[in-house]
């Protein structure tokens, strides 16, 4: 049983960090495109979605060559600090960030630009300054979008596989997460480990999309009645 | 209106790319071979050479770790060779009798090399110079699956440095994922066979041969669920016969 919990509190830190890295970029990114406009908007927001249709492995592969220890930014971060993210945790959360960043940044897009922009203008007549206008008007009405957001992107990230491998490896106690533990179960013939893998994995991703699904539900109802 | 539809025709033939490639007409046998990741280099070359010797036949790889590939075959995987680098994954193999005993010959040998990236900083000269502070990752296959991973297990526990190395263990999913680890400088070191530190050219530099483990020899052997009987056994025979080790012998590997 040891043997199985490592693996789930890893995964589970690694996804909720990651889900929190996501979460602010997204929404500043979100809030950023709906709001300004610019030359190359759209372009933008196709790389920030990129993640979402590229293979993971093609994912790895860049952040191999950025951050790797003789990577773009890697080998600064190597001379200057002496610290590396290749076969860390921190570099798992790093890859799980980036896969599940899409996630976050289309919900919040979608549900800032669902915001009545008279309530924000009501909220500057009445003296708001930007901050507090995001803080107490757009964000609050679009929190519900963005959290369902949110929850899909802490599943995705508890499913993350292909670029954590390729940028944290597959270290027992250290990087190995679920679904590389399972992986690793599976390759050493150990299918006992592996069933009881894939049930944790299976119970913890269940109940991620069934609170998900309870918000958005929750989301539908209350625009139905306004 | 009109720019959608350009943007939907774009969309429909990015689409319509795998189309473009010309199925061939005539379909050779194809024969499946799961070897060692090892093998990668020396395998593709001795495949061409049989391919155009038997034009009817077409071979098919597949290369990992000699663990996982048993995996593979135990569930069912339609593989007609497994060719591995240890002797105990292919005495599993046997026990669970998923080879024909008789076909088993051991063809190659090799041997075990501590590799540092090509310019290193640090100086190793044996394994007890990888217990240094400096030295802070070093890669191995994984040795439950990996058998150069059970090799370095082996020679490691030999030389009683085994536990206390232990927190540095980079663990590879196969020996050339170890070799990519170290060509990229991303290890300080790591334990691959010598054929392999051959193929990354002058990105890694071979700092120890590695002696207190068993020997490495290849079992190669039909796999007992083949549909080819004869043709896998001519692909055996070729690798066996002068042709094929001459093409292992370029490589760097030993007669067995």
């Amino acid at each position: 049983m040891t043997t199985s919990i490592a693996p789930l509190v890893l995964s589970l830190k690694v996804a909720g960090l990651a889900t929190l890295a996501a979460f602010v970029i997204g929404v500043a990114f979100a809030f950023f495109l709906v709001r300004a406009r610019f030359w190359g908007k759209e372009w933008l927001d196709a790389v920030l979605t990129l993640p979402l249709v590229m293979p993971p492995t093609v994912l790895g592969y860049y952040l191999i060559v950025i951050v790797g220890r003789n990577g773009w930014i890697g080998r600064w971060l190597y001379e200057t600090f002496g610290v590396t993210l290749m076969f860390t945790w921190q570099g798992a959360v790093l890859a799980s960030t980036v896969v599940s960043l899409p996630l976050v940044f289309k919900a919040a897009r979608t549900a800032f630009e669902n915001v009545d922009q008279n309530l924000e203008r009501a909220a500057r007549t009445l003296g708001l300054s930007e901050a507090a206008v995001f803080l107490r008007v757009s964000f609050p009405l679009a929190w519900r979008g963005i959290m369902a957001g949110a929850m899909l992107a802490f599943a995705r990230a508890m499913g993350e596989f292909g670029a954590t491998l390729m940028v944290a490896g597959n270290l027992p106690g250290k990087t190995q997460t679920l679904s590389l533990a399972v992986y690793d179960a599976v390759q050493a013939g150990n299918d006992q480990l592996a069933t009881t893998l894939v049930l944790i994995t299976s119970l913890v991703c269940m109940s991620v999309l069934v609170c998900s699904g309870r918000i958005l539900k929750a989301q539908y109802l209350k625009e139905g009645n306004r | 209106m009109r720019k959608q539809i350009v943007y939907v025709i774009a969309f429909l033939a990015i689409l319509g790319i795998p189309a473009l490639r010309a199925e061939s007409a005539a379909t050779p046998q194809e024969l499946i071979v799961s070897a060692a990741a090892s093998l990668t280099n020396a395998f593709q070359e001795i495949g061409k050479k049989f391919e155009s010797a038997h034009t009817d036949a077409k071979i098919i790889f597949n290369f990992g770790a000699s663990g996982a590939l048993l995996q593979q075959i135990e569930k069912g995987a339609p593989v007609d060779v497994f060719a591995s680098a240890d002797q105990k994954t292919l005495d599993q193999a046997g026990e669970k009798k998923l080879i024909l005993p008789d076909t088993r010959k051991d063809f190659a040998s090799n041997s075990l090399v501590l590799v540092v990236p090509t310019g290193s900083k640090i100086s190793i000269k044996s394994s007890e110079d990888l217990l240094a502070k400096d030295v802070t990752r070093v890669s191995l296959g994984n040795p439950e699956a990996v058998p150069a991973g059970r090799y370095t297990q082996d020679a490691l526990s030999s030389e009683g440095i085994w536990e206390a190395l232990k927190p540095k263990f980079i663990n590879g999913g196969s020996v050339r994922q170890v070799l990519d680890y170290v060509s990229r400088g991303e290890v300080d070191a790591g334990f691959v066979y010598a054929t392999d530190a051959a193929t990354a050219g002058d990105k890694v530099q071979v700092a120890v041969v590695m002696e207190k483990h068993k020997p490495i020899l290849y079992p190669i052997a039909v796999v007992a669920a083949t549909q080819q009987k004869d043709l896998s056994q001519r692909f055996i025979d070729f690798i066996l016969g002068q042709e094929g080790q001459e093409i292992l012998a370029k490589y760097g590997f030993g007669k067995p």
